[in-house]
């Protein structure tokens, strides 16, 4: 994090030496910061406390809880609901390869061969986010429809066939099953991957392109060795943006899935908002916040490239 | 021969191109279907099979009970969620910029952290927060909790452009007798503004359509998307469809025409 010592570079190579920065009232900093890290604190922080206490109460609605340090809940949830864990890591890890599988070619596009049409293409990329993403999911029921023109060419080309054997669809229905709950988190969480790896595509320097060429590296190599490894922290980032709210994520398994497609989410939706069960949904919420954490953590390990945040 | 070998060329270089415009296409398809069912007239309680052309929903927007008064609410829930969450979010982007200060990581962390967490995770833990304290849950919660998420999208988007700014300039102010209040109202603001309002532009989009977060801590205050997940379980009005294009459509021309608005103040800058 940059602090007032390493401030950017000055603008003009005929800059003065780096003033030391004046003396400033010693407080004013914390008074700035405090009421928006009281904010985070009392509503972010303390909450993920309460839940971890609140995961290890025994109790009843009628009666009140109590912390008797059950951890039996945790043991009891993870062995009923696993199922729903991997299908949460498996339908997001799919959508985040699907994402960077489609992203990849448009933020491509509008970084080096959009030209005028670079702007408007930035704009119909961000504009489906005006129209709340609920409707939007919706209307891929409309489109993928039983009977409808998707599925029917689908159907026509055998492809349904394919995946029904995969266990992706069921005969001839695309929705409720897999297939639609991984296509809905694609689209909704597509943009966050096309961002990132647009912003740092746009950074890198074309004349780095030509170089490559005019060392007679051929255009599929110029990617692979050039362009794809310099564009490293857009796909990290990118990929984090979609795979973590993907996991999360209970609106399209409940619009598009059934309930043979519920991902943890839909779980601790609905023990916190129907069965009411308390102990058992913020044991499974704890639970899931620390998987991401340790997966994100590696994965970023793995990549390489820790300066992110 | 030639002509396949050079469509052959033609499509290998521009295979990239075509890629990206069918994702594109695939990024656009529902706000087409959005728009084209908003001229449905459907037969049962469910927008989602074509029937037959109507405007009668476009000619009675709030037609259906309760649509119109859920939108006001997100309206306003996310007017004040944005002012709060850039007042405090700037107050912080300026604070870890400009000074040195104790636990720069700690804080640095826990404005990262609401970023990095599933939505549901801390909706969940904010409800049990919440429940711990007897709150009403309804607008106030709804507020505090955008204002939560919202915050930490904001210091991102302010940090960015305070830390390219030049100290220089504001260096030159004091040079010339400004007092530290006049410097910071005539140079540093106006210097940071495009930030600002990036970030506040942010935190109004993310408010206006959360819903993870807004379902488990609304208690049974209904917000836009409340009202459009409640419809998807009791029926889809046409109703629905119209609005999301109207947004669509107004925001797709506001951008359109912040951008020749700038084009021209550039070109005569020029």
């Amino acid at each position: 994090m940059s602090t007032l010592t390493e401030a950017p570079p000055p603008l003009t190579p005929a800059a003065p030496e780096q003033t030391p920065p004046r003396k400033r009232g010693r407080w004013t900093p914390y008074w700035l910061l405090l009421p928006g890290i009281l904010w985070l604190v009392v509503f972010f922080a303390a909450p993920m406390v309460y839940q971890a206490s609140t995961s290890v109460q025994t109790g009843s609605l009628e009666e009140g809880y109590k912390v008797t340090w059950h951890f039996v809940t945790y043991w009891d949830a993870v062995s009923e609901y696993w199922p729903q864990f991997l299908r949460s890591v498996a339908y997001a890890a799919s959508a985040t390869v699907l994402c960077l599988l489609l992203g990849y070619p448009l933020a491509y596009l509008i970084a080096f061969r959009a030209g005028r049409w670079r702007n408007l293409i930035m704009i119909l990329v961000i504009a489906p986010f005006f129209t709340s993403f609920l409707i939007r999911t919706l209307a891929w029921k409309t489109i993928l429809a039983d009977g409808g023109p998707v599925v029917g060419a689908l159907n026509t080309l055998h492809v349904l066939d394919v995946t029904s054997w995969l266990g992706w669809t069921s005969g001839d229905r695309v929705l409720a099953t897999p297939l639609a709950v991984v296509c809905g988190l694609t689209y909704n969480f597509l943009p966050f991957m096309i961002l990132p790896l647009y912003t740092s595509l746009e950074r890198i320097d074309g004349r780095l392109h030509e170089a490559a060429g005019d060392l007679y590296a051929k255009p599929s190599t110029v990617f692979r060795k050039v362009t794809f490894p310099l564009s490293m922290p857009g796909v990290v980032s990118g990929t984090l943006l979609t795979f973590i709210p993907a996991t999360g994520d209970y609106v399209n398994a409940s619009l598009l899935g059934s309930a043979d497609t519920g991902m943890i989410g839909n779980v601790i939706q609905s023990q916190f908002l129907r069965v009411l069960d308390y102990p058992t949904a913020a044991a499974l919420s704890f639970v899931l916040m620390a998987a991401i954490l340790a997966m994100v953590t590696f994965y970023i390990r793995k990549s390489g490239t820790e300066d992110l945040v | 021969m030639v002509f396949v070998t050079s469509f052959k060329n033609w499509f290998k270089r521009n295979l990239v191109v075509i890629a990206g415009l069918l994702t594109l296409a695939y990024l656009l398809l529902p706000n087409v279907v959005v728009t084209v069912f908003s001229f449905n007239k459907p037969n049962g309680r469910f927008n989602y099979e074509w029937q037959q052309f109507s405007t009668d929903a476009w000619k009675d927007p709030c037609g259906v009970a309760g649509l119109c008064g859920s939108l006001s609410l997100s309206l306003q829930i996310a007017l004040w969620a944005t002012l709060g969450a850039t007042a405090l979010g700037t107050a912080i982007a300026f604070a870890l910029v400009r000074y040195r200060f104790r636990a720069r990581g700690a804080i640095n962390s826990l404005i990262f952290l609401p970023m990095a967490m599933p939505e549901v995770v801390m909706a969940a833990s904010l409800l049990t927060l919440f429940l711990n304290m007897g709150a009403q849950l309804g607008f106030w919660t709804i507020l505090i909790a955008h204002i939560m998420f919202c915050l930490s999208f904001v210091v991102t988007a302010v940090k960015a452009r305070v830390m390219s700014m030049d100290p220089r300039l504001e260096q030159a102010a004091q040079d010339l007798y400004a007092g530290p209040f006049q410097t910071f109202l005539r140079v540093t603001l106006p210097i940071a503004a495009p930030g600002i309002a990036a970030g506040a532009l942010l935190a109004f989009a993310l408010s206006f359509d959360d819903f993870i977060i807004t379902n488990f801590n609304a208690g049974s205050t209904v917000t836009f998307p409340m009202f459009v997940w409640g419809s998807a379980q009791r029926g889809t009005p046409v109703q629905i469809n119209v609005i999301g294009t109207a947004m669509f459509v107004i925001a797709v021309l506001f951008v359109l025409a912040s951008m020749v608005i700038g084009n021209r103040r550039n070109r005569r800058k020029a």
